[in-house]
């Protein structure tokens, strides 16, 4: 909570505030549709989706009791078709008793160790991506519902790091994702950055990843120091980048070059 | 030592230019020193010209340069250009070489509310990555030569 705090105070000192100007609503859209109509059917067809493998494998993993605890997943939330149906699509969540915001792959960490009494999974593992993936994948369709009541002071703070430039370059999110959407970045379309698809398939990366994977190598193509996985800056970039997105439907798992 | 920066006063020299021309930018450790005069940097930073060839192959780079990530130019051998900023064709006519040099080293000098990156100015920044903190994107000889490249670039 003091380390929010602090950061809540730190970016609003945040110097260099980019010019920023928010998408209209009417105007945004996935980057789905700036895709190819190959990957775009890879995405649409269960059987040529990547990304339907980790599902598989949190399929499995759903159904395997864990640590001390020899709980399942299913244990106590049963059938995650039904339990888990608009879950993700709710996530970052605000977390009451810790007192601050969560994200889904954190959430399914509070789980393993808390109720299951097992190591937390490390980020971008291959378990975490795949129950990550398994609980995302029931929200597929649905739209975004970001929890703004008790978000706000996230969502904020996402939004200024969103719109301070960091880096060598000196540049913010803001000015590719909001202000130059649409132009192109060395010849690739650049996206609106709405977070519909995660986790996701990425060609480039040959595999599935986080949200906050894909917002590391921005920071790195801006020559910027990168967060640690599920830092709190990672998060609140998360809340904003969903409330930005809110209403729009989850593709998870969602392909992309 | 005499200052560096010999304000020279130039026609249309505002007030928000001359603060930005004064304070210590290239007093950074390891910058050379260069003094802004008007909309430009007359000078070399090296006290040398530039070479067309190398700046050619830095423009071109993706990876040293990073012009063509957001600009084009004429740069057949090279498919993936960007349309974030205008096009390099021309951009030696429409600019002297010190308003290049200018726009090169740290184009928020003129518009503060620019994309395009400081390429030699390692203070006000934030949060940069470790390998390259304190570093400039460019050296003043690659700089040169970028400028030199640049102003070939007529119509």
């Amino acid at each position: 909570m003091l380390r929010t705090a602090q950061l809540i105070v730190a970016v609003s000192l945040a110097v260099a505030l980019a010019a920023s100007e928010e998408i209209p609503l009417s105007e945004r859209h996935s980057s789905y549709q700036d895709m190819s109509a190959e990957t775009r059917a890879m995405q649409d067809h269960d059987a040529e989706n990547p990304g339907m493998l980790w599902v598989l494998d949190g399929e499995a993993l759903w159904q395997t009791k864990a640590g001390k605890a020899a709980i399942a997943c299913a244990g106590c939330h049963g059938d995650a078709e039904t339990s888990m149906k608009g879950v993700a699509a709710r996530y970052p969540a605000y977390d009451a008793r810790r007192g601050t915001a969560i994200d889904l792959a954190g959430r399914i960490n509070v789980c393993r160790t808390d109720h299951q009494q097992s190591p937390e999974l490390a980020r971008e593992s291959r378990d975490l991506l795949a129950l990550t993936a398994l609980v995302a994948r029931q929200s597929h369709g649905l739209p975004i519902d970001s929890d703004e009541a008790r978000l706000r002071p996230f969502i904020d703070a996402g939004r200024a790091i969103f719109t301070a430039r960091q880096g060598q370059l000196d540049l913010a999110c803001a000015h590719c994702h909001d202000a130059n959407r649409g132009k192109k970045l060395a010849g690739i379309t650049l996206s609106q950055g709405h977070p519909t698809g995660y986790p996701l398939y990425r060609l480039e990366w040959q595999t599935l990843g986080s949200l906050q994977r894909r917002l590391r190598n921005c920071l790195i193509g801006m020559r910027a120091e990168p967060y640690a996985y599920g830092a709190p800056e990672y998060i609140a970039l998360e809340a904003y980048l969903m409330w930005r997105a809110r209403g729009m439907p989850l593709e998870s798992p969602a392909v992309r070059p | 030592m005499s200052c560096p920066f010999r304000a020279t006063s130039a026609a249309g020299l505002t007030a928000l230019w001359l603060a930005a021309a004064l304070p210590a930018a290239g007093a950074e450790e390891g910058l050379r020193l260069f003094a802004v005069v008007g909309d430009a940097i007359p000078a070399s930073l090296t006290g040398a010209k530039g070479d067309t060839e190398r700046g050619r192959a830095i423009v071109a780079d993706r990876h040293v340069g990073l012009c063509l990530l957001c600009h084009s130019g004429p740069f057949p051998e090279e498919p993936l250009q960007g349309t974030l900023a205008p096009d390099l064709r021309g951009v030696g006519s429409r600019w002297s070489e010190g308003q290049l040099r200018l726009r090169v080293v740290d184009a928020a000098r003129l518009n503060p509310g620019t994309i395009m990156p400081p390429y030699y100015r390692t203070d006000g920044l934030n949060r940069v990555a470790p390998s390259v903190r304190g570093k400039p994107v460019l050296t003043a000889d690659e700089i040169e030569d970028v400028v030199a490249f640049l102003v070939t670039l007529r119509e």
